[in-house]
């Protein structure tokens, strides 16, 4: 269907008009920066930090984690606000009243939140290198697995963004269902300190979601092969990190476009029309 | 306007119910808009206008009852039909940070693939901009907009696709008087120029008067009026009102036949008579005295009967 690959084309030039757009603007700048800044200042305060028996400084171990983190938090809830709050403010009713417009819409997103975690990633790891030595150990073949687990973590977890998104209620609810869940993750998924520190059924629960399996793919990419005995079992255990952020993907791109089909039919004017007067309310 | 409304009629409703849980909205509502005829529906807050909309647009479905746009079921037409349907939309803080021209060169891009010989989609953007009275705005922030120029931005993006039917939901609601003019014109223009069959709802009566072929007057989930504003002006009895004063005394008469009661009355007090007015009945009175009529709970169909006043 023509008409399909073009308004995917549309989307995806909307993709890139919406991140320059973000790029010049003041608030997102603000943001990207806030976060920058603060992961560095807390790796500075722990650069002298070594990790117990390892030889290796607090900096090198926890800056892939933490990459992984941000990847896998900023990708979920990016869009589940962004969804949440278009889905008030109109500018999904306005695709909705486009020939094939949600597909365009949709594309959109997907690319402006892909290509958001570029500035999002760079912001740190840039200064990172000129900050502190020996953090990447493993050379072509250590970027060659950011990419990779980049690529599949963005696919795991860009669609679960969208389903909250698409089921909250409101934006305000995005704080409790989105950002509270995926905060709570980020702490137990072995980010700040090795995941066995925490209980078994801890762990049990955490490898059964993305951001752990980010960051321990991309703490395989960076670390020397010497810092396996910080692992689970020992292992980088590859094989399950493509295995586990495969099956999210999977399951992501069969029940997204559902939930969102769902929700795009109960998109209508005088549910815009409800959000407008709430959040007049919410102003007074 | 021409009355030459020839085919198929774009739209037709019959029996269309909606129901909210046990709240019944449109309790059998039936009309028609034929090709390039402007049609305002009017009624009370809460009358089920908006649902009606709707519904057409396609953005909701009915409980009940058959509805045909542009020969389509509206709950299951595809995206060619879409794009021969316009919808304004009432968004109010969307794409902030894009300027118009960049949104609607972004937006029309969706009609390019629907494009004929006949009908070519999109407008051109800076064409379009000059028809709603923004290009000086054509590079500004959209945040930075002010209230009428958003909504002209919302008519612009509405009619990109050079609809063949155009739903207009309140589309003058804070609008200035300059405004509104120009957007009255802007309808001519769209109605006369294009052809295009447009279906508005509106509290504004003098909108409704000026602009429409004709008026739907929808009330207890049903239209109890249909016709040109004079039709209805007409089939509300007392279509004048004759006021006149005798010395200090004065009086009021509701009358048909205007100039055989003022001729009696002459005949009658002759010198007496120290001052006349008669005043004709508008859109309004007819609107209120119908709303009233039904909103007080009986007639099932327009029973035409004497309004006390």
């Amino acid at each position: 269907m023509s008409a399909t690959r073009y308004a995917i084309g549309l989307g995806l030039r909307r993709g890139w008009t919406e991140f320059l757009l973000s790029l010049r603007s003041p608030q997102d700048q603000g943001f990207y920066l806030f976060t920058a800044v603060g992961t560095l200042v807390f790796l500075w305060f722990n650069r002298d930090n070594e990790l117990e028996g390892t030889g290796l400084m607090y900096p090198t171990w926890a800056l892939p984690s933490i990459l992984g983190a941000l990847l896998a938090f900023g990708v979920v809830i990016g869009p589940a606000f962004a969804l949440a709050m278009e889905r008030e403010d109109g500018t999904l009713l306005r695709h909705k009243a486009l020939p094939h417009g949600m597909q365009g819409y949709v594309t959109g997103q997907l690319t402006y939140h892909s290509l958001s975690l570029l500035p999002s990633l760079l912001t740190i790891l840039v200064p990172s290198f000129l900050l502190f030595d020996d953090l990447m150990h493993q050379g072509a073949a250590g970027w060659l697995t950011v990419a990779w687990v980049v690529v599949l973590g963005l696919l795991a977890t860009l669609p679960l963004g969208m389903v909250i998104g698409s089921l909250v209620p409101s934006t305000q609810k995005v704080g409790t269902w989105g950002m509270l869940p995926v905060m709570l993750l980020t702490a137990i998924s072995g980010i700040f300190f090795p995941i066995q520190a925490l209980w078994g059924w801890v762990q049990a629960v955490a490898q059964v979601f993305p951001t752990y399996w980010i960051g321990l793919g991309l703490r395989s990419a960076f670390l020397p092969d010497s810092a396996v005995t910080l692992e689970l079992g020992d292992s980088w255990r590859t094989g399950a990190t493509v295995l586990v952020l495969g099956a999210w993907a999977v399951a992501g791109a069969l029940v997204t476009p559902r939930v969102l089909r769902r929700m795009a039919r109960r998109q209508s004017g005088s549910q815009v029309e409800a959000a407008r007067e709430a959040s007049l309310q919410w102003v007074r | 306007m021409s009355s030459d409304y020839s085919g198929e009629p774009v739209i037709s409703v019959s029996g269309l119910r909606m129901a909210y849980g046990t709240r019944d909205i449109l309790t059998g509502v039936d009309f028609e808009v034929r090709q390039g005829e402007v049609v305002c529906l009017l009624g009370p807050n809460g009358a089920g206008k908006t649902t009606t909309i709707e519904i057409l647009e396609g953005f909701r479905l009915p409980s009940g009852g058959d509805v045909r746009v542009l020969g389509e079921d509206p709950a299951t037409a595809g995206d060619a039909w879409r794009a021969r349907v316009g919808v304004v939309l009432q968004s109010w803080r969307d794409h902030g940070r894009w300027t118009p021209r960049m949104l609607l060169g972004s937006l029309g891009g969706y009609f390019v693939p629907y494009s004929t010989p006949e009908r070519t989609r999109p407008y051109d953007v800076d064409e379009l901009l000059h028809t709603v009275g923004l290009d000086e705005h054509a590079d500004r922030k959209i945040a930075t907009l002010s209230g009428g120029q958003r909504r002209r931005l919302d008519v612009a993006v509405g009619i990109i696709g050079r609809p063949e039917l155009l739903f207009l939901d309140e589309p003058t609601a804070g609008f200035d008087p300059q405004a509104r003019r120009d957007f009255h014109e802007l309808v001519h223009r769209l109605s006369d120029l294009e052809g295009t069959s447009i279906l508005l709802t509106t509290h504004d009566l003098a909108e409704a008067e000026k602009l429409a072929d004709r008026i739907l007057i929808l009330t207890n989930g049903r239209i109890v009026a249909d016709g040109s504003a004079d039709e209805l002006t007409r089939q509300v009895a007392g279509t004048a009102e004759v006021r006149w004063a005798c010395g200090p005394e004065r009086f009021v008469h509701p009358t048909d036949d205007v100039v055989g009661f003022v001729r009696r009355l002459v005949e009658q007090q002759g010198d007496e008579l120290t001052d006349l007015e008669v005043r004709k009945a508008t859109l309004e009175d007819t609107y209120l005295a119908m709303v009233q009529r039904f909103e007080a709970g009986h007639g099932a169909a327009p029973v035409l009967e004497e309004v006390p006043r």
